[in-house]
């Protein structure tokens, strides 16, 4: 039983966390409400005053929006889907007995270190660029066109390169969560004569539902603010522009900060509400 | 019954995953490889893969465009710097909250994670005002400042998920003994904290070191870290694969080499103590 004064100490020692990180979120936050509602354009005349709903109104009726949180929720939504069912394969196939099972698996881990920039440069000029990429090369020595991924293809492609960069972590948790399965448990389903496929749904699945929880939770809080990969490689081009990355250009390019505020202001609104869906299934697996 | 075929089996599993594991590692070795072609080599149809003339000169070229040491040393202060300025942070709150638990321990937890959440973007305006007002535009403290705040809450939802493993008997016993707070966080709890703390500090070690929004719009000349050295190499005239696959191993090797090393530990931290 915790004592009065442990408890008060404990108090203390929670508290600059706490204070710290209450201040990171209120202040800026409160910036930002404040600019969204204001007319201001460093550059064309400054700080113009109130002009109230103005600002929300023209980001949410611009043409780029919708575009935008669609292209989000897809990029989002497409990583998500292969890497949670990429890494459910390759964590039951790294489980397998096999030789050189630590060297594969260092092998398999090596995208999560690369930093964002330089596998967007690499997959970019090296791989997806139509004339000198290896991908042109196989394409041509199979008698194909070279295809221009960033323009022709740009959501696979910058799916395929964020997938790339994620799978890793998707198979180490689920590889995690494999390996703690009970083998006796599936040996005397296998006795019994359950194919794979039964095993598979019944036994492996439902004992995988924690870990998937958590590696669809944590990729999602990355990758909603998902921008080097976008900034190298296409800069929001052909149909790539993400919520962040409108903002971005509105803040950065236009130099339009009541604008750009204003789509802060939803993005916090589109986080939240994955986040509120997110911490619902967070809390309940908390409690187990 | 099952044994009659392992060995059959061990080996398709072995060429099968080994396959994949070259195929995911393959862009890291190809950018590996080119670094050490020629310019011409590097985009030569077609490409060649291991029989090439062997050089250094793309990482001098790189090394002579832009100071890699110095890039190199921001990276290193300001993610060393971020990870442990958020563990003397994160270690008391953690440990308040696995020991002496409240009511609302868990709505402090998840509403940490849930300012993860905020988007970057949205705020990067208010904080570029701030930077210039307080005059940490690109500086590496400011940098230090920003990345630990962003990469506390997981510290201490990593620290908290270690700490709650520890028995809270053994620090009971240790207060019967007459140790007093100071004494048991550093003498009791630290010792059996330790293998915890290291994974956090590795992996968010290297969240900060490839973190690619704040340092490359919070930063110019002087304070710039890995991620910025390797974006110069985005525009059009530092075109050269070679050597923009020289700049890339320069910025990727040491967190690779590291991470390699630690992978154990990193699995464990990763998952927040949630699947075992």
């Amino acid at each position: 039983m915790a004592t009065k004064q442990s408890r008060s100490a404990a108090r203390i020692m929670l508290a600059p966390a706490v204070i710290l990180l209450l201040g990171w979120m209120l202040v800026p936050l409160v910036m930002t409400l404040w600019f969204s509602f204001r007319q201001y354009l460093p550059l064309r005349g400054g700080d113009q005053g109130f002009v109230g709903f103005d600002n929300y109104i023209r980001f949410i009726s611009s043409s780029s929006f919708w575009p935008s949180v669609q292209t989000t929720l897809i990029i989002v939504g497409g990583v998500l889907a292969i890497t949670v069912v990429l890494g459910v394969v390759l964590a039951l196939l790294l489980d397998q007995p096999m030789w050189g099972q630590g060297i594969v698996r260092i092998l398999v881990i090596a995208p999560f270190f690369v930093m964002p920039t330089v596998s967007a440069l690499v997959w970019k000029n090296m791989f997806m660029d139509p004339v000198n990429g290896l991908f042109a090369h196989v394409w041509k020595f199979f008698g194909a066109t070279p295809v221009e991924w960033l323009s022709q293809a740009s959501m696979q492609s910058i799916i395929m390169i964020v997938s790339w960069q994620w799978l890793p972590f998707a198979t180490l948790i689920l590889l995690t969560a494999v390996q703690s399965l009970d083998s006796e448990q599936l040996e005397a389903a296998e006795m019994d004569g359950a194919p794979f496929r039964s095993r598979f749904w019944y036994l492996i699945l439902p004992h995988l539902a924690r870990a998937i929880t958590i590696v669809v939770l944590i990729q999602t809080i990355f990758l909603l603010s998902i921008f080097a990969e976008i900034f190298v490689t296409t800069g929001g081009a052909f149909g790539t522009r993400t919520l962040s990355y409108l903002i971005f250009q509105r803040v950065l390019e236009s130099q339009n900060i009541g604008l750009g505020s204003a789509g802060g202001v939803y993005a916090i609104i589109l986080a939240n509400i994955v986040a509120i869906f997110l911490m619902r299934i967070v809390g309940k697996n908390l409690d187990a | 019954m099952a044994r009659a075929v392992t060995n059959n089996r061990k080996a398709l599993n072995t060429a099968i995953a080994w396959a994949i594991g070259l195929l995911i590692f393959f862009p890291i070795l190809w950018t590996i490889l080119t670094s050490f072609k020629t310019e011409a080599q590097a985009i030569s149809d077609p490409p060649v893969f291991l029989f090439f003339d062997w050089t250094l000169e793309n990482y001098a070229v790189v090394q002579e465009r832009s100071n890699y040491a110095r890039f190199l040393w921001n990276s290193i202060i300001i993610a060393g710097g971020s990870t442990i300025l958020g563990l003397i942070i994160a270690v008391p709150a953690a440990w308040s909250m696995a020991f002496v638990p409240s009511k609302r321990t868990k709505d402090i937890l998840l509403w940490m994670l849930s300012t993860k959440m905020l988007p970057a973007v949205g705020v990067l305006y208010p904080i570029y005002l701030l930077f210039i007002e307080l005059g940490l535009l690109d500086t590496r403290i400011g940098l230090v400042v920003v990345l630990m705040l962003i990469n506390l809450p997981i510290i201490v939802w990593m620290l908290y998920t270690y700490f709650k493993e520890i028995p809270g008997e053994i620090l009971e016993a240790a207060r019967m003994d007459g140790a007093s707070l100071k004494d048991e966080i550093l003498y009791v709890l630290t010792p059996m904290a330790v293998p915890g703390i290291a994974s956090t500090l590795l992996l968010n070690f290297i969240l900060a070191w490839n973190e690619a929004f704040w340092t490359l719009n919070l930063t110019a000349a002087q304070a710039a870290p890995l991620t910025a050295f390797i974006a110069s190499y985005s525009s059009p005239e530092g075109l050269f694969y070679a050597k923009l696959s020289a700049a890339s191993t320069m910025a990727i090797a040491p967190i690779l080499i590291m991470g390699w090393f630690s992978q154990k530990q990193l699995v464990r931290g990763l998952t927040f103590g949630a699947v075992k």
